[in-house]
């Protein structure tokens, strides 16, 4: 294959090839995109021309069809290739070649008669066309992938080519038989009823196969819209109805409004429920959101890094998640929660804005800081420092090395 | 001196809270609920300091400082939003905005982000200095031969600061704490945002929108 072909999985797409032009680089092209010699090109052109002259009519043909290389509707004309199957301009450069060769053996006398060559050679040709065509519909995910490219009628306008071909082929050959002239009276009537039913029905059956696709988009939005509704319907509306109901206490609703916010953010997102990461950070943030609704006090969680959820991390999450419960009881306002995870260490801080307290104050029988806190985090060889300020606030600083 | 402000959001219900929360903290000079009324508004009325919201229909907030720019360059911006996803969240800092805080932030705390914005500083938010800390994160070392390798890190210092601002604490607290003044902490902050802004760092996009695949 040629080097200059832009990916090499595909061969270039089939144009005059000017560079490699010897008259008007249809066979450059041509052999280009077959990946052969355009010499061997060449000689079964001049070949055929000596032969009849249907060479130089075939080059002049395929000259005005074919666009240069660089033209702009080239890349139009270029057919994508599905897998396992050939592109047209394979079939039709197989095609020349064909006629080329029956056009040989037909001028050497090699021939068995008109009559029975062509219409063989036709019917060939439509019945591969049709044979390729069912097995690709067979085969659904190609189909489907036609289907859903704009123009997917090709697909049926191949079959139509193929049976055209078919029946052309048998018309030939009954011609040639003489078989056709008793049918002439019953078939011409026949053919002009055909093609007015073609003209009336076909508007008719492109609206159709619009309609269909049509409708089929709508079923798919109509299922989403479904889906949205059934959402919203289950959480935000439902959360409406009760702030409405609660109206009179502000807490809870601040604690509902920000519970369905926090839902409907993760929904959004398209995250899973935060339980099923098993990560620190989602373990923190859903702990701050068991906190947010059994206190009705928000909790800011900010992560940087995250780690899996080992079982120091989990002991690590525990005493996080008691320290917020101490600030949503005992601090004034929301509470902040900051953790940050690198390669060696994890730190989580817990933040409030209370009137603060004294650790050594604490009774000694108060399990909260002094056990669920401090001891964990030691008994998991990690620190538990309480900074508090009375007047400013409480800080807990949990560190942890990381295994 | 009170500050101008223009509020830019699609939501007129939400125009209108900001509006009466700012009452006699704030001067609101008017407010615009589309792209194009709100550049013509901001062009026209030059405030301090606009509020703007990261999503709005046709570009959004970061179109608004795009098309601003051509004829106010030096126009400040506060991001309002209830977004909180990193990719606005940076998108919208890389664009010119000067901070940027969500919209469950009180009237005086939303006056105060106003005021420092007005005055050339930046406001960062817990979760948007998570995002900073987060985004820089990993950057190890500096890209070598790179001019602007500083644009690309973090001092030691803008970490501390930036990460007392994810735990929770304000500017004059976190002053308190290192030891330095509210206006250092404040330069600290503005450099963070500079480099946020100007560092090329290919990462700092990609991580943003990395983030959300794994959110």
């Amino acid at each position: 294959m040629s080097a200059a072909s832009p990916q090499a999985s595909q061969p270039p797409p089939l144009r005059r090839h000017r560079d490699g032009a010897v008259f008007g680089g249809v066979c450059a092209g041509l052999g280009r995109r077959l990946g052969l010699d355009p010499i061997v090109l060449r000689v079964v052109f001049i070949a055929m021309t000596a032969a009849g002259g249907l060479g130089a009519v075939l080059y002049a043909l395929l000259w005005a069809a074919l666009p240069a290389e660089g033209e702009a509707r080239a890349a139009r004309m270029r057919v994508p290739r599905v897998p396992g199957g050939d592109s047209w301009s394979v079939a039709a450069g197989m095609g020349m070649l064909v006629l080329a060769l029956l056009l040989l053996f037909r001028q050497w006398g090699l021939w068995v008669g008109d009559g029975l060559v062509w219409p063989v050679v036709l019917a060939a040709a439509g019945g591969g066309v049709i044979w390729r065509q069912s097995a690709r519909a067979a085969d659904p995910a190609p189909a489907r992938e036609a289907a859903a490219r704009p123009g997917g009628g090709s697909a049926l306008g191949r079959a139509a080519l193929g049976v055209a071909l078919v029946v052309g082929a048998a018309l030939l050959f009954l011609y040639f038989n003489d078989a056709l002239r008793p049918a002439r009276d019953v078939l011409l009537p026949a053919v002009v009823v055909l093609v007015a039913g073609t003209l009336i029905l076909a508007p008719w059956w492109i609206r159709l196969v619009r309609g269909l696709a049509d409708e089929r988009a709508e079923r798919i939005r109509s299922q989403e819209r479904a889906e949205l509704a059934a959402h919203l319907h289950d959480s935000v509306l439902q959360t409406l109805a009760l702030m409405q109901r609660r109206v009179d206490d502000p807490r809870e609703v601040a604690a509902l409004a920000r519970r369905q916010e926090r839902e409907l953010r993760a929904w959004l997102n398209g995250g899973r429920a935060l339980g099923e990461r098993g990560t620190l950070a989602a373990a923190l943030e859903l702990a701050a959101a068991e906190v947010e609704d059994d206190h009705g006090v928000a909790v800011d969680v900010v992560t940087v890094g995250d780690a899996p959820l080992s079982e120091e991390a989990e002991a690590l999450v525990a005493a996080a998640r008691e320290a917020m419960v101490n600030a949503a009881k005992f601090g004034d306002g929301a509470v902040s929660v900051y953790a940050g995870v690198d390669e060696h260490e994890v730190e989580v801080f817990v933040r409030d804005r209370g009137p603060g307290f004294e650790l050594e104050a604490v009774p000694a029988d108060r399990r909260g800081v002094r056990e669920s806190i401090v001891g964990r985090m030691q008994r998991h060889g990690g620190t538990a420092q309480v900074h508090s300020v009375a007047g400013e606030g409480t800080e807990v600083e949990l560190r942890m090395r990381r295994a | 001196m009170t500050s101008s402000v223009v509020i830019v959001d699609d939501h007129q219900l939400f125009r209108a809270g900001v509006r009466a929360e700012l009452d006699g903290l704030v001067e609101v000079l008017g407010d615009a609920a589309t792209v194009e009324d709100a550049v013509r508004c901001i062009v026209e009325l030059a405030p301090d300091v606009v509020l703007l919201d990261v999503q709005m229909p046709g570009g959004g907030g970061v179109q608004v400082i795009r098309d601003v720019a051509k004829a106010r360059p030096a126009q400040r911006f506060l991001a309002l939003s209830v977004s909180d996803a990193a990719e606005d969240v940076i998108a919208i800092i890389r664009a010119g905005a000067r901070g940027y805080v969500t919209k469950t932030i009180s009237g005086p705390e939303l006056a105060d982000a106003v005021r420092r914005v007005a005055d050339g500083d930046a406001v960062f938010s817990p979760r948007l200095a998570g995002f900073v800390l987060d985004a820089f994160a990993g950057a190890g070392q500096p890209i070598p031969s790179a001019v602007d390798a500083e644009l690309d890190q973090l001092t030691a210092r803008e970490r501390e600061v930036l990460q007392h601002i994810a735990r929770g604490y304000l500017y004059k607290e976190i002053g308190a704490r290192l030891h330095i003044s509210a206006k250092t902490v404040e330069a600290h902050v503005s450099a963070v945002l500079r480099k946020l802004q100007l560092s090329n760092r290919h990462e700092l996009s990609r991580w943003a929108v990395e983030r959300r695949l794994v959110d």
